[in-house]
């Protein structure tokens, strides 16, 4: 198992009451094994992918990344998972708007120093970025961009690809391609995959659903 | 954060700029009041043509002949040490329209007349002789005035009594200094050369007093101080709105959407702005009245040092000061907000939710603003090589911040861009490359401080070489060891018999002083000694070989650098020197420094001067004394002639009021300097915290991927601190090139006298450390803020709504 979440629970507070969020959700992941999160909106899908990301603290439970338990990190170690093992797409791509559409594909793996240039060619081949290098990530389409996003976190040759609605921004056309070009690009590193999404469509492409209802997992 | 930003800056441009103004006011009422007094500019008058006094007996004629004259006699007296300005005038004949005759003429005639008569003096006046109203003053030589009576209207530092009085107090029997002229005579009149031949002159009404011409440059320098706190304040106003506007966009978007036109979004934008300038504007004037009432004591004891004029120590200011400082501010506010207008205006409103295309109009605008950048230089440049006045002085000094201040984000932006095509490193081009996308943001705080700064060295590094041309200066000036000033002839002439009984007396310098006026410019007419002291010492910046020898022959003269200016003379030149016993021909042997004179000045040797003006007084003199035994000669001559602290001083006491003097002129503009650069650092501190808000969307993608908040906090830290560097260190050799205008352009039009220019190293690495430790400050609370940030409200960036 490359990802191991056990009984986890996270609450928010906002000015009127205490949201659940999770509850004692268990879901796991193998490795090379792709994965679709589902949920109606508002079901946990997203906090559950930030926990597992280390950009966030559950209230209990445990994540296990490999043999490493996430959950009681130090935020420099997140950090470092974050930068070495794991890549993030999100549906607003977070792009680097002041560097051009090369730099951004490199940058997560240059800061690792696993910056792998044949494979930088190769990531720009597959996802048809070659005459987009030059440009900003505000003169692209929002496919182009999700794109790039998928390039800069497979660049680093990630464990574990997390995709936070990926194609929630796209036509249904678009949201196709840039899916059929992730699940290509995570069968050529073998990583895992788990991606958040409420298309029921989208989610059947991937080997395995696990549904997320009211905080809780089926 | 941004109306606080825009509330600070529009309050500090305007409490800067309208407490300056009201210093000027307040000087320049003063100045009115002293003019219009009896007699002052501001009448037509008759004067003698070869003297400054002539006989009574004229004015006898004219009243005869149908002039409707009314005489004036003015002198100086001394009362408990101080000097004052004693007026004697006729209240029967003096015209209605002259000074505050009516408040004589009519009910107090008979008590200004008629014993004990009356002395009237203005309230500042009576505070400053420390006596009460009914008390009757003693000049030094032992001599009452009549009991003072208070009267308003009389400008400070003058007494008013009936010129009889007067000519008994000035020991001038029958003598009168001028005759003014009422508008309306009675009766026919006979022409002025029949009844007086060419023994006076017509003097017409002059809208300028010599005060006023003579403190023309100081108020004009104040002016200048005041108006670049204003534009750095309106630059804090500018990036205030700047921002806002950048934030608001979408909101504006979303209200074009629904329908309200672009009219009617401008006007209320508008509406809102000319509130807050109205409101800002009170607060401002509030504070410039605070600010004009914490300098005024400086600046009154700079212009009677300076100038000898007296300036009522209490504010009080007209309602058109009130008025125009609420305009400056609204008209401030329009013209920082103008740009960001004409950009919303032109900017497509669904582009504008782009930060990409907001930064490629910033692009645009910076190669513009980088051409205007130029065009001002180029303006400086000429105004150099062509202009000829104080005026064109100022426009090299405004044109060249103004182009050094225009072009710095295009040499910040060239070179922030170097570092991104240079660097290797992910995070270094990510450091060069936000660097420049965050330079729009920051750039006006940065143009504040560079001028603030560069103001600051220009400056501080005038004053500094000043200061030390100054102290050498008045060593050479300063060259005896103690100075007398007798109370009268008899008794100078008592202390110099018994100084020459004292062997510890090395030599006894008499020296004296005459007024004349040449090319309508006041005068002074120095009289020296023939002695090695002056030989040796005097500051001269150019000589003839034999310059000291034609000065005692009484037809050469030494002249002072400010008056060699302003008569465009040189050696060898001919000045002709009105005198009582005719024109009087000196050939120029050399030109002295003459720092901080507002007037000209004409050194001669003594006997030659005194053979020309023979009513002047001979009771100065300075003595060369062994350093030793100075402090004992003093008392001694204390005891046996019971000379005051007025009348005796040594060197140290000379010099250490000199430079008293020196300081207190400085100290308003150390203060404005200081003021100007907390303007300067709040802007910049007000533009990082707004710029805080919007940094999040920047930063928080490379913390999710793993860059940690401590290292992104550092870079943060080291971007701004790398951009205030840059601009520190264009400040410094802007701030030197600042020093160089004020010393050789500048300060020669306004003050006649040129120093040489001396750089402090120690104290621009002075100012280098304020200006990064005023940077570091200023960067704290947006690093702490960031650094303390929870990943709950970084991750809200990640929501599917930003």
């Amino acid at each position: 198992m490359i990802l191991r979440v056990s009984n986890l629970n996270k609450s928010y507070r906002n000015s009127e009451e205490q949201l659940r969020v999770l509850r004692g959700v268990d879901i796991s992941v193998a490795a090379g094994e792709s994965v679709a999160l589902t949920g109606e909106s508002g079901s946990g899908k997203s906090t559950l992918l930030h926990l597992i990301a280390g950009l966030d603290q559950a209230d209990s439970g445990e994540i296990w990344f490999g043999r490493s338990l996430v959950s009681k990190m130090s935020d420099g170690h997140l950090a470092e998972l974050r930068r070495n093992k794991i890549g993030l797409v999100f549906q607003q791509f977070n792009l680097i708007p002041s560097l051009k559409v090369t730099d951004n594909l490199a940058f997560q793996a240059r800061i690792a120093g696993r910056f792998d240039p044949h494979w930088q060619t190769e990531l720009v081949d597959r996802l048809g970025l070659e005459d987009l290098l030059e440009r900003y990530p505000e003169q692209l389409s929002g496919g182009q961009q999700q794109r790039v996003a998928i390039g800069r976190a497979l660049a680093v040759k990630p464990l574990l690809l997390l995709a936070d609605e990926p194609t929630g921004n796209l036509d249904e056309a678009t949201a196709d391609e840039v899916l059929r070009l992730a699940r290509d690009l995570v069968r050529r590193t073998g990583c895992s995959f788990l991606m958040a999404t409420h298309s029921a469509r989208l989610a059947g492409t991937l080997d395995r659903q696990v549904h997320l209802s009211a905080g809780r997992a089926t | 954060m941004q109306l606080a930003t825009l509330l600070i800056g529009l309050i500090s441009a305007t409490a800067l700029w309208s407490g300056v103004q009201a210093l000027n006011q307040q000087a320049r009422t003063s100045y009115d009041r002293a003019a219009a007094i009896f007699g002052g500019t501001r009448s037509p008058m008759l004067v003698g043509r070869e003297s400054p006094v002539f006989s009574q007996q004229l004015f006898v004629d004219l009243r005869r002949a149908g002039w409707p004259v009314s005489p004036l006699l003015e002198g100086h007296i001394q009362i408990g040490g101080r000097t004052f300005r004693l007026i004697g005038i006729d209240p029967v004949t003096l015209p209605d329209e002259a000074g505050s005759a009516s408040e004589i003429g009519k009910e107090n005639l008979q008590k200004f007349l008629t014993p004990p008569r009356e002395t009237l003096v203005a309230p500042a006046t009576l505070s400053d002789m420390g006596l009460r109203e009914g008390d009757a003053p003693q000049m030094n030589e032992g001599i009452s005035l009549p009991p003072l009576t208070l009267r308003p209207q009389i400008a400070p530092g003058v007494l008013v009594v009936d010129i009889g009085i007067a000519q008994r107090l000035l020991r001038m029997p029958d003598q009168v200094s001028r005759l003014l002229i009422a508008r309306k005579a009675v009766g026919p009149v006979k022409p002025l050369d029949a009844v007086v031949g060419d023994r006076l002159r017509f003097v017409e009404p002059s809208a300028e007093s010599d005060l006023e011409r003579l403190t023309d440059s100081f108020h004009l320098n104040l002016t200048a101080f005041g108006l670049l706190s204003f534009l750095v304040g309106l630059f804090i106003v500018n990036s205030a709105i700047g921002l806002t506007f950048e934030q608001r966009l979408p909101m504006l978007r979303t209200l074009r959407a629904c329908g309200v036109s672009s009219r009617t979004l401008n006007t209320g934008l508008l509406i809102e702005l000319l509130s807050l300038a109205l409101g800002s504007g009170f607060i401002g004037l509030l504070s410039g009245y605070v600010i004009a009432a914490s300098l005024l004591p400086d600046v009154v004891a700079s212009l009677r040092g300076l100038y000898g004029a007296q300036i009522t120590g209490q504010l009080m200011l007209k309602a058109e000061w009130w008025i125009a400082g609420l305009a400056m501010s609204i008209a401030g506010a329009l013209v920082a907000a103008a740009s960001s207008f004409l950009k919303l205006h032109r900017l497509s409103v669904l582009a504008a939710a782009q930060p990409y295309a907001w930064q490629q109009t910033q692009q645009r605008w910076l190669k513009r603003q980088g051409f205007l950048a130029i065009g001002a230089l180029v303006v400086a440049g000429v105004a150099l090589l062509s202009g000829d006045s104080l005026i064109s002085g100022f426009v090299v000094l405004g044109a060249l911040l103004l182009g050094a201040a225009l072009g710095l984000p295009v040499v910040l932006s060239f070179v922030l861009w170097l570092g991104e095509r240079w660097a290797g490193r992910p995070l270094v081009k990510w450091f060069w490359a936000d660097s420049r996308q965050q330079l729009s943001g920051l750039s006006l705080a940065l143009m504040a401080l560079l001028l603030a700064l560069a103001v600051n060295v220009g400056v501080g590094t005038m004053v500094g070489s000043f200061s030390l041309t100054f102290t050498s200066w008045l060593d050479g000036r300063l060259a005896a060891e103690v100075y007398l000033n007798a109370s009268s002839d008899t008794q100078a002439a008592d202390i110099k018999e018994w100084l020459r009984q004292r062997p510890e007396v090395e030599a006894i310098l008499p020296s004296a002083r005459a007024e004349a006026q040449l090319a309508g410019w006041p005068v002074e007419l120095l009289g020296l000694a023939d002695h090695p002291t002056y030989r040796d010492r005097w500051p001269l910046l150019e000589a003839t070989a034999d310059a000291w020898d034609r000065v005692q022959t009484g037809n050469g003269a030494l002249v002072s650098e400010q008056l060699s200016r302003h008569l465009k003379l040189g050696l060898g030149d001919v000045l002709l020197v009105p005198s009582p016993t005719g024109d009087w021909s000196l050939e120029v042997v050399g030109i002295y420094a003459d720092y901080g004179n507002p007037k000209g000045q004409i050194a001669v040797a003594i006997g030659v001067l005194i053979d020309r003006f023979p009513q002047i007084s001979q009771t100065r003199f300075g003595l060369r004394v062994a350093p030793a035994e100075v402090s004992a000669l003093i008392s001694s001559l204390q005891r046996q002639f019971g000379l005051d602290r007025q009348h005796i001083a040594d060197q140290t006491t000379v010099k250490a009021e000199s430079n008293r003097i020196f300081n207190r002129t400085f100290a308003v503009t150390a203060a404005l300097n200081v003021f100007t650069l907390g303007v300067a650092g709040i802007a910049l501190l007000t533009s990082l915290l707004t710029l805080g808000n919007t940094r999040l969307p920047q930063v928080a993608p490379l913390w999710a991927i793993g860059v940690t908040l401590w290292r992104l906090s550092g870079i943060e830290l080291l971007k701004t601190m790398s951009m205030a560097l840059m601009t520190v260190l264009l400040a410094i050799p802007l701030g030197l090139i600042v020093a160089w205008c004020l010393v050789a352009v500048v300060n020669v039009k306004a003050f006649g006298w040129r120093l040489p220019l001396h750089i402090f190293p120690m104290q621009l690495l002075q100012l280098l450390g304020i200006a990064m430790v005023a940077a570091l400050l200023a960067t704290l609370l947006p690093i702490l803020k960031l650094v303390r940030m929870p990943p709950a409200q970084l991750i809200k960036i990640f929501a599917n709504e930003r």
